[in-house]
């Protein structure tokens, strides 16, 4: 994220600099960057390499439903790992799955930095009683399990919103959920670093020339504090994909239609113990590994840009 | 307390007629730190002020370059912080070219004077944004009053910034940390004349600089204020500093001014019994060999500070009025010192604390 913003010869730079270091010596970080981006590129382009359209209702036959994999007897070589209870491709349902969980995770994700990260600030370089009811609003909001509160809200969406529209804004209520119940730790961060950052002089220069705090507060004090904010944002990310996966475990996230993993783990569970074990099996691993891999390439950015670990 | 009997002059030290560019009047800052309201309830500890500045007053001419000089923790960075507006004064007034610059609260109202204002900081480590280019530093100012338009002009501005703190354009595409302390110091100077200020507030620019850079630096200082007609309120605890580029310096002590005099007046002939003792510290060649005498005792708590003459408790002729009395300013010929013991005549000439330790 600080690259973006870098100006030109930023590659140049980031190649030479001691983090891509770090990255080529680890070599199950670049192992966990491939995997997170073969699954990412692959999630990406799903609707167009998933060699099923499984959320064409009318492609869909009833007859292939409960295929196993291809290598196991009674296998169809055109469902590489079996379909469902409805005769979806497992394959292309993982694709489209992951496609959701990924999107979830990362708009989440983001929603939940950019209101720790704003509330953070305000919270820190402002101070005094804003920080004080920030910071208890926070503590409060930690008192409760964040599954708990993304429930809650799911609920009350539900509640609130007509029952026709469910389905379409079912996403959004599950990002805005699981956002609302993340952004306690960028809060804590962003405070912590803005308030060792405020009272540098740069920044004490700046409210010198007479500058809005806001402006003080993103063009000076922003770029300052993005280091931690970047390494909670990658452990978020699998947080955040791991409580869609949860929410729609439980029946309450995404819509059945548009599938995520979590739902069709949901779904292949029903079937496990009759025999049909693929229908959550290979959800189940994608999910893991997914989780693992961007995990990994978190703990690893955490490590790379902590200069006492270097 | 502002009203102070005319014989007493104030420490304004400067003919009561000329209308000074700057003039402090009672200046006071307290700063609250107590325990937090449920510690105070609950141990029934009291609330604590600190009185960080409490009622200094001076002026400083156009084109002169007052210090204000003190040991750590006498209030001289809270000084510099009040008068650029950083912090907001308990008491007293700040008066900046006849506008009173202590009392505006908006934005829009300071923003005239503060362009004619600007500050240089004692860490040039911490006082450059680290992310930013030295380009965009310099030109923050300039973007911030709209003085110039077009990124042509302010880049113009900005290498002729660079070339008069003795740096070259190319510098100005590097980041901060490409640079060593005095070339950063440079560049806060430069940045600091970017609005083209008046008056230069300097928060001990070179103490946290190398000895052979120190000079470097004080010389560009003294130069610009030629070229420039800039006004200096320079702040240190480094005497030799001081001494090299004042015209009237103020030592701090606990909050308040002990004396003011003109540098050459005060170096040659101090008269505050504090004063005599912090230049009794500075080593020279004729004291090769000899004991020196170092001051003496700590400087106590500005929470509690000692009643009367805060500096009773280490003055060596303190008596019984030093302990309860608060000193005036008294005047004598170009100096104005806060001492019981001056006015009464009493303190003896020569070193002083040799007697005392015998």
């Amino acid at each position: 994220m600080a690259d973006v913003t870098a100006p030109p010869g930023a590659l140049r730079r980031f190649v030479d600099s001691d983090v891509f270091y770090s990255f080529r010596r680890s070599k199950v970080t670049v192992v966990a960057a491939i995997v997170t981006a073969i699954i990412v590129i692959g999630s990406m382009l799903g609707p167009w390499i998933a060699p099923h359209d499984t959320y064409d209702v009318r492609s869909l036959n009833l007859l292939d439903a409960f295929t196993p994999p291809v290598w196991s007897e009674g296998g169809n070589p055109s469902y590489l790992l079996g379909t469902d209870d409805q005769g979806r491709d497992v394959f292309s349902t993982i694709l489209l799955g992951a496609r959701v969980s990924l999107l979830v995770g990362f708009a989440a994700t983001l929603f939940a930095m950019t209101l720790g990260v704003l509330l953070g600030l305000i919270s820190g370089y402002v101070g005094g009683t804003t920080d004080a009811v920030i910071m208890r609003i926070a503590d409060i909001k930690l008192s409760f399990p964040a599954i708990l509160i993304a429930l809650l809200i799911d609920g009350v969406a539900r509640g609130i919103i007509p029952r026709d529209m469910h389905d379409d804004l079912a996403l959004y209520v599950v990002i805005f959920a699981i956002g609302i119940s993340n952004w306690v730790a960028y809060a804590r961060t962003v405070r912590g670093s803005t308030l060792v950052e405020k009272n540098k002089e740069y920044v004490q220069a700046a409210r010198i020339i007479g500058l809005h705090p806001f402006t003080i507060m993103i063009r000076h004090v922003l770029p300052n504090v993005l280091g931690p904010v970047l390494v909670i944002g990658t452990l978020g990310l699998a947080g955040a994909i791991l409580a869609e996966a949860t929410l729609s475990f439980l029946g309450v996230g995404v819509p059945p239609t548009r599938p995520s993993l979590g739902t069709l783990i949901r779904v292949g569970n029903n079937f496990l113990f009759s025999g049909e074990w693929w229908m959550t099996i290979f959800p189940g691993v994608m999910l893991v590994v997914l989780v693992l891999a961007v995990n990994l390439l978190g703990d690893w950015l955490r490590d790379a840009l902590n200069p006492k670990l270097r | 307390m502002l009203k102070a009997a005319p014989s007493r002059g104030k420490f304004l030290g400067i003919d009561k007629d000329a209308r000074p560019f700057v003039r402090v009047e009672g200046l006071s800052r307290y700063f609250d730190v107590s325990p937090p309201l449920l510690n105070r309830v609950l141990e029934g500890k009291p609330r604590q002020i600190l009185k960080a500045v409490d009622g200094i007053d001076f002026a400083i001419g156009k084109g002169e370059t007052f210090s204000l000089v003190g040991e750590s923790g006498c209030g001289k960075s809270t000084v510099a912080r009040l008068v650029v507006g950083l912090y907001r004064a308990t008491d007293g007034s700040i008066e900046f070219d006849g506008h009173d610059f202590g009392r505006m609260t908006t934005r829009r109202a300071m923003a005239p004077i503060r362009s004619r204002i600007q500050m240089i900081f004692q860490d040039p480590y911490a006082s450059l944004n680290p992310r930013w280019r030295v380009r965009e530093i310099i030109a923050e100012p300039i973007r911030a009053y709209r003085l110039l338009d077009g990124d042509k002009a302010i880049n113009a501005r900005v290498d002729e910034l660079l070339r008069q703190v003795r740096l070259t354009p190319a510098d100005g595409t590097k980041f901060p940390h490409e640079f060593s302390g005095g070339q950063r110091q440079r560049i806060s100077i430069a940045r600091a004349l970017a609005s083209n200020p008046e008056f230069l507030v300097c928060d001990e620019p070179t103490s946290a600089l190398d000895v052979s850079v120190q000079a470097q630096i004080l010389n560009l200082m003294k130069d610009l204020q030629r070229e420039l007609g800039l006004t200096y309120l320079f702040i240190s605890h480094n005497l030799a500093v001081v001494y090299h580029i004042s015209d009237r310096v103020g030592v701090m002590y606990l909050g308040r001014l002990a004396e003011v005099a003109p540098a050459r007046t005060l170096f040659r002939q101090p008269r505050h019994p504090y004063t005599r003792m912090l230049l009794d510290t500075i080593p020279d060649m004729d004291m090769t060999g000899r004991q020196r005498n170092p001051v003496a005792g700590e400087v106590p708590s500005p929470i509690n500070p000692p009643t009367g003459c805060s500096f009773h408790p280490r003055c060596p002729f303190a008596n019984d009025r030093c302990k309860v009395e608060r000193p005036e300013p008294i005047r004598r010929g170009e100096a104005f010192i806060a001492c019981h013991g001056v006015e009464e005549g009493r303190i003896p000439d020569g070193p002083i604390g040799t007697a005392q330790a015998a």
